[in-house]
């Protein structure tokens, strides 16, 4: 407010100590005047925003008596902006707002589900869930991976945990374990590998038909650039497809367990169809990332066979054989074997728990990694993990084929890949660096450490054991580790045409003036061959020189 | 450092560590000292760097420093609004940021480099009209090559989103929408990832 200007109104009123009126002349109308002036100047409405200052102070004195704030003087400013931000909101209309749906409230909804127990569900379920389950228990594995530093939040863990439980109660599930999670690009993939009761599971129809094998697809072009006047018939091409090679029966090999994968915990679990020989094959030669989308297509060359969900299952399979691994001796053979012969192709491909398992030291599990065994089978380079020969002929010359060689000149070498439960120490490394690094989860108290197991072959995978309990598990992007840049294959070469030979010559088709200049000519020629005969001849000359 | 416990400083990078630890492949050892040969250079360099003292071997040390210099300088990332320039020139914080709204903080573009700007003189002139000086003086993330390099996703029901890079795996940048809260850390081998054309 500042000292009065001369010509202000208020001007040699207010003096300290004496009420401003009282040497006040008592002449009504100057001081109506002056009310009217101050007023005036109070309503003047600024040149910026249109407001004006009478409105506002009488605004933000209303809003003070109505809301009656402690430390009204010392808030004054903000309650003054507030006010003037006020300015800015929608009264009330006759439309009403509607309530915006925030995203987290949707999120929040889903996850709901999760929280919700089932209908139906009584006591009795109490009872059964204290029995055997095959629910993992995500928790306590989280724990173990969180001492060396690798898992998810507990928040997502926990929802995880409930999906989980959700899937099992929905699918008869024998045995279930949380597997992992893969980035994408757009969302990610929570995955849970389970083991179906036997005899329980659901035939499905597949779709062989309509997944082409990659190599069917490229070599299958016959030769049809031949413009062949002679023969009528097109040449046969003598190209036969490379054998399909059958993928693995469900619940054996690489279908040993069956996949279910969700974006979110809370979203339907989806199952993974089985994989085949040829998707691993081709999914080994590319490199790419998920989406997020199980329908994407997967463009790459060499043309991968399916889509995304094919591919994800690839990589999946890739992954659960070359890093799950377990502590030695907690898997053994089962003690009734078979037949050796039998068994001698494929190897052995079944193991059990060992009930006498004795734990290691969680020292010695870290120091040498002959501790830890393999108890994923090893894909061979077929794609299968038991060799299948695609030339047998009958069940009865299976063992001389295996002998002799067979007339087909594109035998196929059986693939022997190591045996089941071999040590990790076996593992070749990439370069110089070992395939796998161990670690305890701490040094400073070694009484209660974790062993841990960081794979490099595959950036993302974890094993941890701490006396009897062990897990695997992956968390990444899905791909292999290579110190050297990722070449695609080379397009295959252009196939060679038909050489030129006297047989079969190519010529370019006569364009349209050309077969009616000749037609033109010939009719001359016809016509002028009734009168002469010998102009015949030549004319039969030339139309042959002109067919070449 | 190697255990948190003791930290070593480590000392700044130039232009020439970079440039020689480009060429190294592989993992890193864990052991500062190690010395790496350098095994790609052709005879011409090999010849200078006799000349000059040097011998072809990079520590680890250098490699370190030079990796972290390139990270910071490819893909750290930080909010639109979160820094200011001043008329003067220089850069503060925004002490009155308030963070990203939800719709802003899905897109690419609310997100800048921390670096020096590159593609901003190229903009045409009805572009830069738009751009507000005081906040918009870096690059966006927008017009990275390739596009598509950075995923996108919300996490914890939509109240954090989290950006990652796929030039570098495991640059992972979380941000909390209407809140000052944001960050980027690396966790990671520590290696480029060139395979990156192939893999979108």
């Amino acid at each position: 407010h500042g000292p009065y200007q001369p010509h202000e109104p208020g001007y040699g009123l207010y003096q300290p100590g004496y009420s401003p009126y009282d040497d006040q002349i008592p002449d009504p109308k100057s001081r109506t005047l002056a009310i009217q002036n101050a007023k005036a100047f109070l309503l003047k409405s600024s040149t910026t925003s249109g407001l004006n200052l009478y409105d506002h102070l009488a605004n933000v004195l209303t809003k003070i008596l109505d809301e009656q704030p402690t430390n009204a003087v010392d808030i004054i400013e903000n309650i003054s902006k507030d006010v003037k931000w006020a300015q800015f909101q929608k009264k009330m209309d006759t439309l009403r707002d509607e309530h915006e749906i925030l995203p987290t409230f949707e999120a929040a909804e889903k996850r709901k589900a999760l929280f919700l127990r089932g209908n139906g569900e009584g006591d009795e379920e109490l009872e059964e869930e204290i029995g055997e389950t095959p629910l993992p228990n995500v928790m306590e594995t989280a724990f173990y991976f969180e001492q060396a530093g690798i898992g998810l939040s507990k928040d997502e863990s926990y929802h995880i945990f409930l999906a989980l439980k959700k899937l099992i109660s929905v699918q008869p599930i024998r045995t279930c374990r949380f597997w992992g999670k893969i980035l994408g690009l757009e969302m990610n993939y929570i995955i849970a590998e389970v083991q179906y009761h036997e005899g329980e599971e659901e035939e499905e129809t597949e779709e062989e038909e309509g997944i082409e094998e990659g190599g069917k697809g490229m070599g299958d072009v016959e030769d049809e650039d031949e413009k062949n006047e002679k023969e009528d018939e097109q040449p046969k091409s003598t190209y036969k497809p490379p054998p399909v090679i059958p993928k693995e029966e469900n619940g054996t090999g690489a279908n040993k367990y069956v996949y279910f994968v969700c974006n979110e915990p809370g979203k339907p679990w989806v199952k993974l169809p089985p994989v085949t020989p040829a998707q691993i094959v081709c999914a080994r030669k590319i490199k790419k990332f998920f989406t997020g989308r199980l329908d994407a297509p997967v463009v790459s060359f060499p043309p991968f066979p399916g889509n995304e969900a094919n591919y994800l299952r690839a990589q999946i399979a890739r992954i659960s054989a070359g890093t799950h691994i377990s502590p030695i001796g907690f898997y053994q053979f089962a003690e009734e074997e078979g037949d050796e012969e039998e068994e001698g192709e494929g190897g052995r491909d079944t193991y059990e728990e060992n009930p006498d398992f004795q734990p290691l030291s969680v020292a010695e599990m870290v120091d040498s990694l002959s501790t830890w065994v393999h108890h994923g089978q090893i894909i061979l380079k077929q794609g299968r993990c038991v060799w299948f020969n695609p030339f047998k002929k009958s069940e009865e010359e299976e063992e001389e084929e295996e002998e002799e060689k067979s007339d087909e000149p594109d035998e196929l070498q059986q693939e022997i890949g190591p045996p089941l439960l071999t040590p990790l120490s076996e593992d070749e490394g990439i370069q110089n660096i070992p395939a796998w690094t161990a670690q305890l989860s701490t040094n400073l108290i070694p009484q209660y450490a974790v062993a841990v197991l960081q794979s490099n072959r595959w950036p993302g995978a974890y094993a941890f054991a701490a006396g009897k309990k062990f897990d695997n598990i992956y968390f990444g992007w899905g791909h292999k580790y290579s110190p050297e840049n990722h070449t695609p294959p080379l397009p295959l070469p252009v196939q060679a045409e038909y050489p030129s030979g006297p047989e079969i010559t190519e010529a370019r088709d006569p364009t349209l003036e050309e077969e009616l200049a000749f037609r033109a000519a010939r009719e001359e020629a016809l016509a002028a061959a009734e009168e002469e005969e010998d102009e015949e001849d030549d004319v039969e000359d030339d139309e042959e020189e002109e067919d070449d | 450092s190697l255990n948190c416990v003791e930290w070593s400083l480590l000392p700044p990078a130039t232009e020439e560590m970079v440039a020689r630890a480009e060429q190294l492949k592989g993992r890193f050892q864990g052991d500062p000292s190690f010395e790496y040969e350098c095994t790609e250079i052709n005879a011409e360099d090999a010849e200078r760097l006799f000349e000059d003292g040097k011998e072809p071997m990079i520590k680890e040390e250098s490699r370190l420093v030079a990796t972290i210099e390139q990270i910071d300088r490819a893909v750290g990332i930080i909010p639109r609004g979160a820094f200011v320039k001043t008329p003067l020139g220089s850069v503060h914080e925004n002490r009155n940021f308030e963070g990203l709204s939800l719709t802003e903080a899905k897109k690419l573009s609310s997100y800048f480099h921390f670096t020096e700007p590159v593609n901003l003189k190229n903009k045409t002139l009805l572009e830069k009209a738009d751009l507000d000086p005081s906040t918009d003086f870096l690059d966006s993330l927008e017009h990275d090559i390739p596009p598509g390099s950075w995923t996108v996703q919300l996490e914890k029901g939509g109240t954090v989103v989290v950006l990652r890079s796929l030039l570098w795996l495991g640059l992972t940048f979380y941000h909390v929408p209407m809140t000052k809260q944001y960050g980027y850390i690396y966790f990671g081998t520590g290696e480029k990832n060139l395979d990156l054309p192939f893999m979108l």
